[in-house]
């Protein structure tokens, strides 16, 4: 493993995110889509950490950090999700367009 | 610039001339305010009670005018005074001020007299007439009103003052000529007379401002002196055509006298005026409104006869008025039309006389013509009340439903009897001393010309008046049906005519008071008495053109019963003398095509489509960039989403391409 292969994955991980985000038509999809776009943002806090020579302990926590944010923030969005599932029994994204300007 | 300082004029007779304005205007706030509404049974009186002591006012201001002022030698030959002098709106420069002024001197006193007197007759004769209109409240309050402008008018002494009550005269005109607003040819009338005096109100301010700012002053006896007319004589060139700038600023003053006398062609708003009622146009025609004109320019004549071809366009636009309204009056039908035709026709003599001349052969002219406003405020007024009674008595005022009204109208008859002989100018009567006078001028002045077409005039006058008394009174009647009519004379408006009727007959024995103080400018010398000499035959000429008048309509109207109006086999030259030689039609053409068709219409296209296609341009560039950014803001998740990236991707690229 060196840096460039971890680049690569993560640059093929947040590509693979913007398609999700960019096509899924489901909310969930989307959601998930987005998740692999941080975690591919994640990756590249590890590799830099191992592979650049800057501190690799502040690289190792940051990520864990991120992990749980994005967590309470994914708790929050799926509750949002089970409460329009309630509502509208659809979470088609392009229905969701009532605050639209 | 000479400040000339006139002499103030003392205490008593000071608080006179505030009676005499202030009366007439508390009539106005009285019945206009309060009684108009809930006492309009009692406003005629108040109205008419406040003019009789107005009137009484002015002889007592007229008399203490004349102890002090008139006999006392060092003012004699200008008798000029100032009752009162307050300064109103101070201008920048050393003696510019508006003014509120009550000026003396014998044309004004003579005015004050007339508007007064009259004014008071025609309120009492109101009462009358007007017993059952609804309006009569607001009638008597306009009424008064009039006559205040007038009087604030004729003692003007500071020209802005002038201007301010000449444009009041003409909206309490409007009024009154509109007085019965549910009439759309009332309201038409009195729209015709505001817009085409107006129209000439706005060369007489521009003439004013002229005049006002060479002489530093706006003050008419320091216009009237002669180093303002030498200050305006010389010649200025505005867009490559040079004229004298003396000429044009006489030229603008009197474009205004020129609409508000109606002379002609601006004559047209007059005869429409007859819509309102018969008191008003007694008013208008006699004492206020229309004389204004000729009054002007008479105030003016100092200035004027400064400029000799200005006193050439005085005289010819007299002369022409004068004839021409002459002539129409023959072939009109309508009982107050003829007399508007016949008040057009006196009031271009009054003008043609003030512009025979200068000097003291034209100082001549300006008596007469003054002498002549003064008789003819008496019988034109005496006209028209006993045209009012006429109207009231058969319900119409077209000569052809007219005849054999003397035994039903006895006073009518001899009163209409007295103002025609008056105005044809028959010995004794007034008109015949003042008609002379004017004649006598045109002779001393030289131009004999002048003197054949009012000699001609004089002729015409007698032939129509009596027209129209014969038609009125002889012949048979045509109204059996409504012989049980209860209109008859009531005595509220025959006493007004029988007061009329003795000035009507006496007004000439004031000739030589005339002729001796009321002069445009101090004598020369002392005037001598023996100028007219060599014109004894000029009376007798005069008379015999009224004589021949007279017989002319007699022969047609009481011999051969010709009917007025049109009839298929008339001549053609009737058809358009009856119809004012089409000028109407050719004023609504400039009007309707040129002014409205060729200027309005257009402004009014460009105002629309490029003033205001300009501000919807700006406008539709707004509306469009906010549609497209509308669309934007679709709601669409997955397209904001996107459209960061694409934001974020184009950040980046301008972050690597910028060094």
């Amino acid at each position: 493993m060196n840096l460039p292969a971890c680049l690569l994955l993560s640059s093929a991980l947040f590509a693979l995110g913007v398609y999700g985000l960019l096509t899924r038509r489901n909310l969930i999809a989307v959601l998930m889509s987005l998740e692999l776009m941080v975690n591919a943002a994640l990756i590249n806090f590890t590799a830099f950490a191992r592979f650049g020579g800057g501190d690799a302990t502040a690289g190792a926590v940051f990520p864990l950090f991120v992990m749980a944010v994005t967590a309470g923030e994914m708790a929050l969005a799926l509750g949002i999700v089970m409460a329009l599932q309630r509502w509208r029994s659809r979470i088609d994204v392009d229905e969701l367009n009532r605050l639209h300007g | 610039m000479d400040n000339l300082s006139l002499y103030g004029i003392s205490g008593p007779t000071r608080l006179w001339a505030y009676a005499v304005l202030g009366l007439p205007l508390l009539s106005f706030l009285l019945n206009g305010l309060w009684l108009g509404r809930k006492h309009s049974g009692a406003s005629g009186w108040v109205a008419t009670g406040l003019m009789g002591l107005s009137f009484a006012a002015a002889i007592a201001l007229a008399l203490g005018w004349r102890s002090e002022v008139l006999e006392r030698p060092s003012l004699f030959p200008q008798a000029a005074a100032l009752a009162f002098e307050h300064v109103w709106m101070p201008f920048p420069g050393p003696a510019l001020a508006a003014k509120f002024s009550f000026y003396l001197d014998p044309i004004s006193v003579m005015m004050i007299l007339i508007v007064t007197g009259i004014s008071f007759l025609v309120h009492l004769y109101s009462i009358g007439t007007m017993r059952e209109d609804r309006g009569r409240g607001r009638f008597f309050a306009l009424l008064s009103f009039f006559t205040f402008t007038m009087l604030g008018l004729v003692s003007a002494h500071n020209i802005v003052q002038t201007f301010f009550f000449w444009e009041l005269v003409g909206a309490a005109s409007y009024l009154l000529i509109g007085f019965w607003y549910e009439k759309p040819a009332a309201v038409a009338a009195g729209k015709k007379a505001f817009v085409i005096t107006r129209l000439a109100d706005a060369f007489f301010l521009a003439g004013l401002l002229l005049v006002g700012l060479h002489a530093q002053s706006f003050d008419i006896s320091n216009l009237n002196a002669a180093s303002t007319a030498d200050a305006l004589n010389h010649s200025v060139v505005v867009g490559g055509i040079s004229f004298n700038l003396l000429f044009a600023a006489c030229l603008c003053l009197f474009a205004g006298a020129w609409g508000k006398s109606a002379m002609f062609p601006l004559h047209v708003w007059l005869p429409d005026a007859m819509e309102g009622p018969t008191p008003v146009s007694a008013l208008i025609h006699s004492a206020t409104m229309v004389v204004a004109g000729v009054y002007l320019t008479a105030r003016f004549f100092p200035l004027f006869s400064a400029c000799e071809s200005m006193l050439r366009v005085v005289e010819a636009t007299g002369l022409i008025t004068a004839l021409f309204a002459a002539v129409v009056a023959c072939a009109q039908t309508d009982l107050k039309r003829i007399l508007a035709f016949s008040t057009l026709s006196q009031l271009g003599t009054m003008m043609f006389a003030l512009g025979l001349g200068s000097g003291e052969a034209g100082a001549l002219g300006y008596s007469a013509s003054m002498f002549h406003v003064f008789t003819h405020a008496f019988f034109k007024c005496l006209l028209f009340l006993s045209a009012g009674v006429i109207i009231h008595a058969v319900h119409g005022q077209d000569l052809k439903d007219m005849g054999g009204l003397r035994g039903r109208l006895p006073w009518t008859y001899a009163l209409t009897l007295i103002a025609c002989l008056a105005i044809a100018g028959v010995w004794p009567f007034a008109g015949f001393f003042s008609k002379d006078e004017i004649l006598l001028a045109t002779l001393v002045n030289g131009r004999p010309f002048a003197f054949t077409a009012a000699l001609l005039t004089g002729g015409i006058t007698a032939f129509y008046m009596f027209r129209y008394f014969f038609l009125v009174f002889h012949g048979s009647r045509k109204d059996d049906s409504q012989s049980d009519d209860v209109h008859g004379e009531s005595a509220i408006m025959v006493i007004p005519m029988v007061v009329l009727a003795i000035p009507s007959v006496l007004a000439g024995l004031a000739k030589g008071v005339f002729l001796s103080t009321v002069r445009p400018f101090p004598a020369l010398a002392e005037a001598e008495p023996g100028v007219s000499s060599g014109f004894g035959w000029v009376p007798f000429a005069a008379l015999g053109m009224a004589a021949f008048g007279i017989a002319a309509s007699y022969v047609l109207y009481v011999r051969k019963r010709t009917a007025p109006g049109e009839s298929p086999s008339s001549p053609v030259w009737h058809r358009i003398v009856a119809r004012k030689f089409y000028l109407d039609e050719a004023w609504m053409f400039l009007a309707r095509r040129v002014a409205i068709g060729g200027v309005s219409r257009p402004l009014a296209w460009a105002e629309k489509k490029i003033v205001n296609g300009l501000f919807d341009l700006t406008t539709f560039f707004i509306r469009a960039i906010s549609v497209l950014l509308s669309w934007a803001q679709n709601g669409r998740l997955q397209f904001y989403s996107g459209l960061s990236l694409v934001g974020l991707c184009l950040l980046y690229l301008l972050e690597r391409g910028s060094p």
